[in-house]
């Protein structure tokens, strides 16, 4: 019914911490705002909480020029494996 | 069967609960529907490989014989598994990991609920921790359910197929035993049948909007918290266990 | 690396006096160290070079995802099993934004699938290996995200914004991949005599497919130097794959084991370790689909996406009989 038709492109705005403006951080695909919410959270914040997600369909914008630089986002502060520093690597084989 | 028995009991209940379905969701990833699902899956996964860890280390400090939720999580035989038998069900299709998923989430969820106001402060303070997370779970797995129950007549059909196959698993999470009286009389836990009228209001809200069926209420099947479990779970421990059981004593 | 031999689809680097206006505005720019942004002009075979690189990387890090999937269920604690779980949740990520990145040069995700699944499109040869113990997800934890990281840290810089863009969030999350293999890695060889056994085994198995990573020499390639030129490709393959070697040899000598290469030793003169041959031919034959693992690795990722397709279908007519709701609501 749906013959080759995939899940509409969003691009995801983020406002990581009080007093910053949302900011682009990537895109995704997703059938329904919601949907793109939710993983967008997934995706993009792998669940930071207290972040504020927007979602915009990507058909839905209006460009005067190709977009500016977007942030980098940390990964939820929870689960500490996710960090290089969690591992203990010895100082005599300097950076890795 | 003292308090600290049966408080040890009650631990193992809701960590191995969490680590068996985590381990299921766990399997999916790499072979979910879309990329961002994979991500979906295994943030979830993630979440109760967290709350694992948390409740069998306080089920092995209760117990206080040195055991921690690794040694608990690995070296304990199916018998001794204290997980409801839903959790250990198949993945199946989409439609019915999802189905498993949101029966669980929203059992799960009104239970940490009752916890966080749990006389043990320990419980209360992990069930805070969890609640975060299953809230967000919950919201996902139901809106799983709206999608494939009003989505295509294939996706219904599975839906409806999936709902009905696992709602015999579900009677056993109201059902009470000595280890859940012990944790009311001590306000350390709810009534397991307490939930059991707040969760059939949103299985039956969600599945109208759904356009499914709720089954009917009919036999249950049981002795997952007794440790009589299905057949499967030994299959999940040959996989979840293999390198502790063949390396014994190692580090890893 | 991940993208291995890619093909831009010139036969030899034009001089500034050959190039069109817009080519020559375009290669200014790309030697200014201007980013390129989607919809401004570009030169086709810059477009369709960057397609092909960046989607094979993209499905490199989604078929990557089995090798090490396949160890999920069997970590051996709940916290490796954590890592692990959340690793190969990064691949996904990664392939995610490399899609999307890839999606700006007016591809979708859709085409990029079939070609994947069709056996069209190539990804890493070192994912057509199996992973036979655990030491293998220290191993490549350890060798393969460490080949990786060679790459796709001077990638950052690429001339593409949101190849740059997306290779600069890879590299952040990244950087713990490598770390929690090699942990892992440390732990087997500071144990048991089997776990030390292990991880010697899986050195052995792992140590040239991940040389092989970096494919065959390129000194003499017309599109390695024509992608240098475009700034897409920062680095040849011999330079990366001598770096890798001068970076990783002391780091398995600390954990006291082997490294498999009887001609391998440290060459005071030019400041650089020496190291054998690889195998050539067992890496072309891998490219070719006849690697160990090949076939099930395609096998396994077509059967996801074909068993996905009714669930994806379902919330695509959900969204719809919502949106039309919505509209007679509002009528």
């Amino acid at each position: 019914m749906t013959d080759k038709k995939e899940w509409p492109l969003w691009e995801v705005f983020i406002r990581s911490q009080h007093g910053l403006a949302h900011r682009h951080v990537g895109s995704l695909h997703a059938p329904d705002a919601e949907m793109a919410i939710m993983n967008a959270r997934d995706v993009y914040t792998r669940r930071n909480e207290g972040v504020s997600i927007w979602v915009v369909r990507a058909s839905d914008i209006a460009a005067s020029s190709p977009s500016e630089k977007g942030p980098l986002f940390d990964p939820a502060n929870s689960k500490v494996y996710r960090h290089p520093t969690f591992y203990e690597i010895p100082e005599e084989l300097g950076h890795m | 069967m003292s308090g600290q028995e049966a408080l040890f009991e009650y631990l193992l209940r809701l960590g191995d609960n969490t680590l068996i379905l985590g381990h299921r969701l766990s399997e999916w990833c790499g072979h979910s529907p879309a990329l961002e699902e994979d991500l979906a899956l295994s943030n979830v996964a993630l979440d109760l490989i967290g709350q694992t860890q948390l409740w069998l280390n306080l089920a092995g400090e209760i117990e206080g014989k040195g055991r921690d939720a690794d040694k608990l999580a690995y070296l304990r035989d199916g018998r001794d598994f204290r997980n409801v038998l839903l959790v250990e069900q198949p993945n199946g299709d989409f439609a019915a990991t999802m189905a498993r998923q949101f029966y669980f989430d929203a059992w799960h969820y009104l239970l940490l609920r009752e916890l966080t106001g749990s006389k043990e402060a320990r419980i209360a303070e992990i069930a805070a921790k969890g609640l975060k997370e299953v809230t967000y779970h919950l919201e996902r797995s139901q809106e799983w359910v709206l999608r494939l129950g009003d989505g295509t007549e294939e996706s219904h059909r599975r839906m409806q197929t999936a709902i009905d196959d696992l709602w015999m698993y579900t009677g056993e999470m109201f059902e009470s035993d000595a280890v859940d009286e012990a944790m009311v009389r001590d306000g350390i836990g709810p009534d397991p049948s307490s939930l059991h009228e707040p969760w059939l209001g949103l299985m039956r809200s969600t599945a109208e909007e759904a356009t499914l069926t709720l089954p009917q209420p009919g036999w249950a099947q049981r002795g997952g918290k007794r440790g009589i479990h299905s057949e499967h779970l030994g299959y999940i421990l040959a996989d979840l266990q293999f390198l502790q059981r063949a390396y014994p004593n190692a580090t890893w | 690396m991940y993208a291995q031999m890619v093909k831009t689809g010139v036969d030899h680097i034009q001089s500034k006096e050959e190039m069109s206006p817009e080519e020559r505005a375009f290669q200014d720019r790309v030697d200014q160290d201007i980013k390129i942004e989607p919809k401004e002009w570009m030169p086709e075979a810059y477009r369709k070079t960057l397609i092909r690189q960046i989607s094979q990387h993209a499905h490199s890090e989604i078929i990557g995802m089995q090798p090490e999937g396949n160890w999920i269920t069997r970590a051996p604690t709940l916290e490796r099993k954590a890592i692990l779980l959340a690793k190969v949740q990064d691949e996904a990520g990664h392939g995610l934004y490399l899609y999307c990145a890839a999606e700006t040069l007016g591809v979708s995700r859709d085409e990029l699938m079939e070609q994947l699944n069709s056996g069209k499109a190539k990804y890493s040869s070192i994912f057509n290996y199996p992973t036979l113990t655990w030491a293998d997800i220290g191993a490549i934890g350890w060798l393969v995200d460490g080949a990786a990281i060679m790459n796709q840290v001077p990638l950052q810089r690429c001339s593409y914004g949101p190849y740059s863009r997306a290779m600069i969030r890879i590299c952040k999350e990244e950087s713990f991949h490598q770390r929690q293999g090699y942990d892992a890695m440390t732990k087997l060889a500071r144990g048991t005599p089997e776990q030390k056994q292990m991880a010697q085994d899986a050195l052995n198995r792992w140590w040239w497919p991940s040389l092989m990573m970096f494919g065959p020499s390129d000194a003499e390639s017309v599109h390695s130097a024509q992608s240098m030129r475009w700034k897409i490709k920062i680095n040849s393959n011999d330079e990366l794959r001598q770096k890798f070697v001068d970076q990783t040899v002391p780091q398995a000598e600390y954990l006291g084991l082997t490294v498999p290469d009887p001609a391998l030793k440290w060459n005071a003169e030019r400041g650089h370790y020496d190291f054998g041959e690889v195998d050539w031919n067992e890496f072309y034959q891998v490219v070719a689909g006849n690697g160990p693992c090949n076939r099930d690795r395609l096998r396994t990722r077509v059967k996801a996406y074909e068993e996905g397709r009714w669930v994806r279908d379902a919330a695509d007519a959900y969204a719809a009989k919502k949106a039309a709701r919505a509209k007679a609501k509002a009528a």
